[in-house]
Formats: structure tokens, sequence, C-alpha cells
């Protein structure tokens, strides 16, 4: 399975990345070799085989259903880049 | 002796008996940083004035015979991916290099609770990305024993704080591999828990199903000591696992009667160095010399353990790390130089008429995202972002992450009939010893076979030990691995203790950082 350069160009905006030129080249080297040896897994039948997709595998775990104190506002937004009073600022979304 | 080679045991006993106050032994620890962290770089962050501070009002505290925690007056040292409120938590990262949580860590408030002197945090790779630590954004840790090698990663600094006597006791996390290879690397003993088995409450998550948070010290005691503290059920993580802790302290000491120990056919196959394998082959020798059976067994998928982890560690990886938006906390591009470039950008495909371009044009909100988290992240953290997302992308998902959680049940499964026949498996930690700062750095799969014996334990959710069990002919330390099934720990430390009982390895000090007098 090879990777293309435009693959991995559209993969950097689905990871919401932005890569140079340089950036681009390299990636596509190093990620087709890394994808060139995970392909080994194919060797393998699985069809017979449940995912395992956690290492302790339990479900529905429920917590207590009742009103506590959360983390305060402004302890959160003091680490935000760009704010104001209530809320996070973020370039106009809408256009202009 | 001097004081920051003794192991913590040793000096809790120092400080009960009232021979040593905590805001002395504090300040020896601190002299230590002071002499060498400026070449060795174990620490991101040491707090001088608050360890004293704490230390001082333990000791005073100890004098009127107040109540006092298990590790009361002890440093601990904490990597830097560990939430400590109020006080920067970088991962080794620019994207979080002003980032203070709101908010402690369940370990970090067991340790607090516990009465430990918190000395400062430890420097790793980007976000416990890699097993050398020279992807950190604040620059490499190196190895105490040769200071032109890696101490292993990612818990990097960790590891060297500790074989450098700059604290007795340290914590890490282990992904894949990054308690146990930096423990091996440096000549210390580290722990990864079972999953489940401590908090990961606060931990900054890089692989959710794989991340767990151990102990390293100089000697299994030690371990067990700090694991006393760190292991507890935890309703702020759904994961964490709600059964009984045993004491591990209290048990630590006692030997295993009839004990198998099982060594994998696999293990020692091409890219085991040699000086690695008579370490670890010695070190089973060892275990039959205190009566042990050693039986060969097979873990028939080990081969792909390696591939396994690379499409779930990424995935998970750039799933979680989607959080780092530039806009709820972290680093962000500068606004005024993006909507510059973006506009720029428009105004040229709109005068070349280019309607196709232009309409595949990300949003300025996108286009922040984007450049905040290129000039955030590092390479190795963009690669496996970019591993992920392709991993999990639309098409792929089939056939490399659901693939892949398929042969992770088979790994599992060969653990669990491989325990039906022995209690614990011994084998190496990494195929070589620590090597050359920059060897691997632009060979990132290089890199990653490095992690060949350790992954199968987070894959598997098993709990593990890395003890020193001999060097190279160059001096560098080598690790014996441990791995026990679920929620054993209490067997492994025992296995462990029995080999430390019988071998000085552990008790070897770093020759060229003479300590403080």
């Amino acid at each position: 399975m090879s990777l293309s350069r435009q693959e991995v160009e559209k993969v950097s905006l689905l990871g919401r990345l932005r890569l140079g030129a340089d950036e681009l080249d390299q990636m596509t080297a190093q990620l087709a070799q890394i994808v060139g040896y995970v392909d080994q897994l194919s060797e393998l039948d699985t069809s017979d085989v449940l995912p395992m997709a956690h290492a302790v595998e339990m479900a529905n775990v429920f917590a207590d259903d009742f009103v506590r104190p959360s983390c305060e506002r402004q302890a959160i937004l003091a680490n935000a880049p760009k704010r104001d009073d209530e809320c996070y600022r973020v370039p106009a979304v809408l256009g202009e | 002796m001097s004081l920051c080679s003794c192991s913590a045991i040793e000096l809790l006993g120092k400080l009960e008996a009232g021979e040593i106050s905590s805001e002395a032994l504090t300040s020896e620890f601190l002299q230590q940083i002071a002499a060498h962290d400026a070449t060795i770089h174990a620490f991101v962050r040491v707090n001088v004035e608050a360890a004293l501070a704490r230390a001082a009002e333990i000791d005073q505290r100890r004098r009127a015979g107040g109540p006092l925690g298990p590790l009361a007056g002890l440093p601990v040292a904490i990597k830097d991916n560990l939430c400590t409120r109020g006080e920067p938590t970088t991962c080794g990262s620019r994207m979080l290099e002003h980032f203070s949580p709101p908010y402690d860590a369940t370990v970090v408030a067991r340790l607090k609770q516990a009465d430990a002197v918190l000395i400062g945090k430890t420097n790793m790779d980007e976000f416990a990305m890699g097993g050398t630590t020279e992807s950190s954004c604040f620059g490499p840790t190196l190895n105490p024993w040769d200071f032109r090698c890696v101490p292993g990663g990612s818990s990097g600094g960790a590891a060297a704080g500790l074989a450098a006597g700059m604290t007795p006791l340290s914590v890490g996390s282990d992904t894949g591999g990054s308690i146990r290879q930096p423990a091996s690397f440096c000549g210390v003993t580290g722990l990864k828990p079972t999953y489940g088995r401590v908090s990961r409450y606060g931990l900054v998550a890089f692989a959710s199903s794989l991340d767990q948070i151990g102990p390293l010290g100089r000697t299994v005691a030690d371990v067990a000591l700090l694991l006393n503290v760190l292991a507890a059920y935890d309703p702020l993580d759904s994961t964490s696992a709600n059964i009984p802790v045993p004491d591990y302290v209290q048990s630590v000491r006692q030997p295993l009667d009839g004990l198998t120990v099982g060594i994998v056919r696999e293990h020692f196959g091409e890219g085991l160095d040699v000086q690695v394998e008579a370490a670890v082959r010695e070190a089973v020798r060892v275990y039959q010399s205190r009566g042990a059976k050693v039986r060969e067994i097979s873990l028939p998928h080990s081969k792909y353990a390696i591939a396994t982890y690379y499409i779930i560690a990424p995935s998970e990886a750039s799933s979680n790390l989607a959080r780092y938006d530039g806009v709820h906390y972290g680093y962000r591009t500068d606004e005024a130089s993006m909507l510059a470039e973006w506009n720029a950008e428009r105004r040229e495909l709109a005068a070349r008429g280019d309607e196709q371009a232009l309409g595949n044009l990300d949003s300025p909100l996108v286009r922040l995202y984007r450049r905040s988290r290129a000039e955030g992240f590092g390479a190795e953290v963009k690669r496996r972002i970019m591993l992920g997302t392709y991993a999990l992308s639309a098409g792929y998902y089939d056939a490399y992450y659901l693939k892949a959680l398929r042969v992770r049940r088979l790994i599992r499964d060969d653990f669990d009939a491989a325990f039906r026949q022995v209690d614990v498996i011994a084998g190496p930690v990494a195929p070589t010893a620590a090597y050359p700062l920059g060897d691997k750095i632009d060979d990132p799969l290089a890199m990653y076979l490095g992690d060949l014996y350790t992954v199968s334990a987070n894959l598997a959710g098993l709990a593990a030990i890395s003890i020193p069990c001999g060097f190279t002919a160059a001096g560098l330390p080598i690790g014996l691995q441990l791995q026990g099934p679920p929620m054993q720990e209490e067997r492994l430390l025992r296995a462990a203790n029995m080999f430390q009982q019988a071998t000085d390895w552990h008790t070897r000090r770093c020759p060229q950082l003479s300590t403080s007098p």
C-alpha cells in the first residue's frame, strides 16, 4: 500500500495540521514506510476474532446522579489564549 | 553513604527515627539537582521554595506528634504530564508551555495526602510519544551513566533524576514502555501497573486504552512503597478498577515458593543485542538458583505487537489530541498574521479565477486550528496524529484500526494461555542498552521497533516491571522485564524483590556523579 502526497495532504486537513511543502514530502515518505510495516497484519486471518477495544473490558459504569460543584468558570478561562469575561474568542466564523 | 544514594525506605527510616529532618533531606536533593541538572536536564521545573516550605511544615507536624502520611517528608518527582493545580504542566510541548491546570491529578492529590514533598516536574518526550526524551520542547535529558547517550523515554527525566540521585522516588507514565524502558536504560526499577490499578484522572491523555501511571525507584521495595500510595479506585476515572488494593509494602519481602518463570522463545531472536541476551539469561539462572522452575513458552503473535500498537496508539492519540485547538487552552498562532496569510491566498486564487481551489480553501477558524497545531506540536507528535488520522479515516478504518483491535485480542489470548503455565514471564526490556543521542531521531520506524518487548503488556493490560540485571562492557545498565497477569502486582513485586535480594545490580551508582558532601 503506497501513500500519495495528495492523500497525506488530505489527512493533514482532517487532522487539522498545516504542513509545509518539505514537511509534506518527509511525512509522505515516513508514513509510507510505517504503513508498509503495519500492513503485515493483513497476513493474519482474524475473521472470527472479536475486536478488543480496551485493556479491561467493562461497560456501563454509572455515577450517582447528584449535583456537585464543578470548576469555576474563571479558573477554566484563565488558560484560554483569547477570551472575554465569560467566553472563548475565535476568529469570525460567519462571512465578513 | 550519601543520602542521595539511599533507598526511599532507608530515608523514611531515618526520618521516622529523627536522624534527619525532611527539610535537611529535601535540601540534599535540591543541592544534587543544582549541582548536576544543568548537565543532565532531568527536570523541567524545580519547586525549591515550595518543597522546602512543605518539608518544614511536615517536620513541625512530626515534632508535634501529629498524624503523618506514609511518605511523610520524602521528596517525590512528578512527570510533567500529570496535572498539578496552578503549576505548569507542559507535557514537554510548546502547545502546553504556559498551561496551568485548574485541578490536581488524582495521583498528585494522593501524594500530597501522603505527605510527600513534591520537588519538581520531570522532562519527557513531547506528549509521552517517544523512547529517548529527545522530543521535549525543552531539549533532551542525558543519561547519567553516559552523557552521550539517551536516558530512554518517554519518562526519561523521571528515570535519569533517580539515577543521578536527584530524587528518591519518581512517578512516570507508560503507554508502550515509557516507564520500563527508561528504567532499564538508567539502571533503576520501574513498574507499569495493570490498566485500571492507578487512576488516570489528571494524566494528560495520549492513548487512553493503553496509558497507565506508575512508580519508579531505586529498589523494588521503594516501588512497592510508592505504589501503595498511587493505587486506588477513583470514581473520577471510570476505567479505574473497583477492587481492593493489597498492602504491597507488607508482602514485597516474602519470597514466592514454587515460582515458575516463563521465558519466551520469540524474545530471543534477531535484533537482540548479545550482551543484553547474556544478562537476561544469567538473570533467569539467578531465579533457578533460588528454586524457581523455568519453562520455555511461546507467544505466537508477539511479532505483530509493534504493528498493532503503532495503529492503536496513534489512532487514540489523534483523537485525544484533537482537543488542542488554540481556543480552549494551550498555544495559539498569531491571529493577525494568520488572517493576513489567509486573505492573501484568497485574493490570489480569486485573481487567478481558480474557483475549485477557492471552494477548497479552509475557513479562518480551521486555519487557526491548523496553524496553532502546526506550530505548537513537534515532529513526532504530528507524525502520530497523521498516522492515527489516516488509520481512522474513511476507507481505511476496517483495514487498519479494526484489524489491529482484532490482533490485540490474539495477543491477549497468547498471554492468557501462557499464564496458565507460568507465574511470571522474564525477558529483556529493550533489544539494546542506551544508545547515543540523535541515533534514531530521523528514523521513526527504527525507534518504534525498540518497543518490541514492552508494548504487549499495554495491549494485553498486564502488569510489568523493569529491574537492573547487569551492565554492558561500556558500563551502561541492562534491564530485566518481568510480566505478570492483570492485577498481580503483588506477585510481580515479590518475584522482582527475590532477584534484588540475590543480586546487587540495583545498588550500583553512576560513577561520574559525585554526590554532594
